[in-house]
């Protein structure tokens, strides 16, 4: 990251250069960044803190008090709680990886400058992203319905005999979840390498060539190394947005079948809005996805060096 | 051998393609179908597209949304970006006492999963539906406020406001414009391909938004496209063709934007990311 260099020199000799000169550098720059200091604090931290303060608390509806640390202690011996964070882990462990390899595999091939319809590949890999997450969900509901058009597929190509209920199987239903948003989500992360991969000085390629080294080497030793910031970056979005899947969810599963693909953030909206309303206990769960996501991004910035 | 790699790339590359364009060609083409035949799996076009428009547009408040949803993209991403980037640029070009620290607190913000502020956010609004009906539970100013200023953009603006030549600050000083004065007229014109992608990226994340318009917006007259959509798909006895005349209707504003600006688009990534 490149710092601006101040070109009027140290702020002291500035002062003593023109008072009004030196407030307008300074101060005037609060009043360019005031409303989104107002806004971010109104409607991020304040609610941050309320939700805090509502976790101690636990009633129905408005009528809350303050209990203490029970609603936490009420997570260890829920059910729901704890088949929604498993889920949720599912989730991550196996999509993000997944979709990550799959991205990155996807821009190394269309980095080739001799290869034919780059543009034509690249813009058809990346079109699942202008979907609406809503939009996608429910064609995908109904292309892995048990009349849909996956059974229909695979029924055709005699890899099943009878039609599979995706839906409503405890397993089949997380791999039609993971199919989903690794559908939806890689194309997006390969832009990304993609724009990373062009930065990367071509004579490095050409000297592991003269050395013998294969295409696996390559990738392995060169491309990686070299996009490590980014597959970080890319990497702590995806876990962020995946602890946080909710549209998906509702709109091909509805968490079911039971909950075996409830996820957490489904799991507060049910506690908030679908059940009776347990305001105080929903924002306890809340505070759960706040924690993940904190923890693994630090550990994610761990184990990816301090190389920024 | 090597020609072979080559036979392999490609067939990889064309079945990622398929598999990435098929959904978009089986909603395209269902659109025109029966509800019958596409549960049939018919995949060649229909004549029943005008029939699945009309039945849509008639039994469904398709306008009522259509009508929200523009209203709430529109607004949002003109505030989206003339607060974002007001302060990228404040935040990049004055040198503010504390303004790293205060920035690298804002950026903390993007931390923040919406399911945990989604709860105290809808009791706020809760709180004010009373004394200010306007801005209260079920009104599109409520869908609106909390999504128009994210940390990214600040973030976005004040990555793309580096590439900006700061000389032109001061030649505008000195041609005597205000501070507001340089930022409306010297530092926007210079910078439309940043706001371009910006725009792009914040009417898509605005149109297609869905956990906080579920929460906030309940009457069915303040219904958004992607609630329509999701009310439609959860309905017990599908019309399959006009729910998939529905979602290609949601989803032609951002593919034309996207297919109408992709250099703008992946220039405006490319610019947020790179440090």
């Amino acid at each position: 990251m490149s710092k601006v260099v101040n070109r009027a020199g140290s702020p002291y000799l500035e002062r003593n250069k023109s008072f009004g000169r030196w407030y307008r550098k300074n101060y005037i720059g609060w009043l360019f960044i005031l409303l989104a200091v107002a806004g971010i604090s109104l409607f991020y931290f304040y609610p941050m803190g309320r939700a805090l303060l509502l976790s101690f608390q636990s009633g129905m509806g408005s009528n809350l008090e303050y209990v203490g640390l029970n609603n936490y202690i009420r997570l260890f011996s829920d059910p729901t709680f704890i088949a929604a964070l498993t889920n949720t882990f599912i989730y991550l462990l196996i999509q993000v990886p997944i979709m990550i390899l799959l991205a990155l595999f996807f821009s190394v091939l269309l980095n080739d400058a001799t290869l034919k319809f780059k543009g034509f590949f690249r813009t058809a890999i990346f079109l699942p992203c202008v979907t609406s997450l809503v939009a996608y969900a429910v064609i995908f509901k109904y292309l892995f319905g048990v009349d849909g058009l996956i059974n229909q597929f695979l029924m055709d190509l005699s890899l099943i005999s009878q039609p599979l209920n995706w839906l409503s199987d405890p397993v089949l239903a997380k791999i039609t979840i993971i199919a989903a948003i690794t559908w939806r989500w890689t194309g997006y992360n390969m832009i990304f390498y993609l724009s990373a991969l062009q930065n990367i000085d071509r004579s490095m390629y050409e000297a592991a060539r003269i050395d013998g080294a294969t295409s696996f080497q390559q990738f392995f030793y060169i491309t990686v190394p070299m996009l490590k910031p980014i597959i970080l970056f890319t990497s702590i979005i995806s876990t962020i947005g995946t602890l946080q899947i909710f549209d998906e969810i509702m709109n091909i599963t509805n968490g079911g079948p039971g909950n075996a693909t409830l996820s957490i953030s489904m799991y507060i909206y049910n506690l908030s809005f679908e059940y009776s309303p347990d305001f105080g206990y929903a924002a306890t769960v809340s505070y759960v996805i706040v924690i993940l996501v904190v923890i693994l991004s630090l550990i994610q910035f761990k184990v990816a060096g301090d190389d920024k | 051998m090597r020609k072979l790699k080559r036979i392999g790339v490609y067939t990889f590359l064309s079945i990622a393609a398929l598999v990435s364009i098929f959904p978009f060609l089986w909603m395209l083409v269902s659109m025109t179908n029966k509800s019958v035949d596409v549960t049939q799996g018919r995949l060649l076009p229909g004549g029943h597209l005008f029939e699945n428009v009309r039945v849509l547009f008639e039994s469904v408040s398709m306008v009522t949304a259509l009508v929200n949803s523009t209203i709430i993209a529109v607004i949002t991403t003109f505030l989206t970006l003339l607060i974002g980037s007001l302060a990228g640029y404040g935040f990049e070009i004055y040198r503010t006492p504390g303004r790293d620290r205060i920035f690298n607190i804002l950026l903390l913000s993007m931390m923040i999963p919406f399911a945990a502020i989604m709860v105290p956010l809808y009791r706020m609004f809760g709180g004010v539906s009373a004394s200010i009906p306007f801005l209260g539970i079920d009104t599109l100013a409520a869908a609106i406020l909390p999504t128009v200023i994210t940390a990214f953009f600040i973030f976005f603006f004040r990555q793309n406001t580096k590439m900006f030549a700061k000389e032109l600050v001061e030649a505008g000083r000195i041609d005597g414009l205000s501070e507001l004065g340089i930022f409306f007229r010297i530092y926007l014109p210079t910078m439309k391909t940043a706001y371009a992608a910006a725009a792009i990226i914040a009417f898509m994340n605005s149109w297609n938004n869905y956990l906080w318009p579920l929460v906030v917006l309940q009457s069915p007259e303040n219904q958004t496209i992607p609630l329509l959509i999701s009310n439609l798909g959860a309905g017990y006895s599908p019309d399959y063709g006009v729910i998939m005349t529905a979602i290609v209707i949601a989803t032609l504003p951002t593919a034309l934007v996207f297919f109408i600006m992709q250099r703008h688009f992946v220039a405006g990534m490319m610019g947020s990311v790179k440090g």
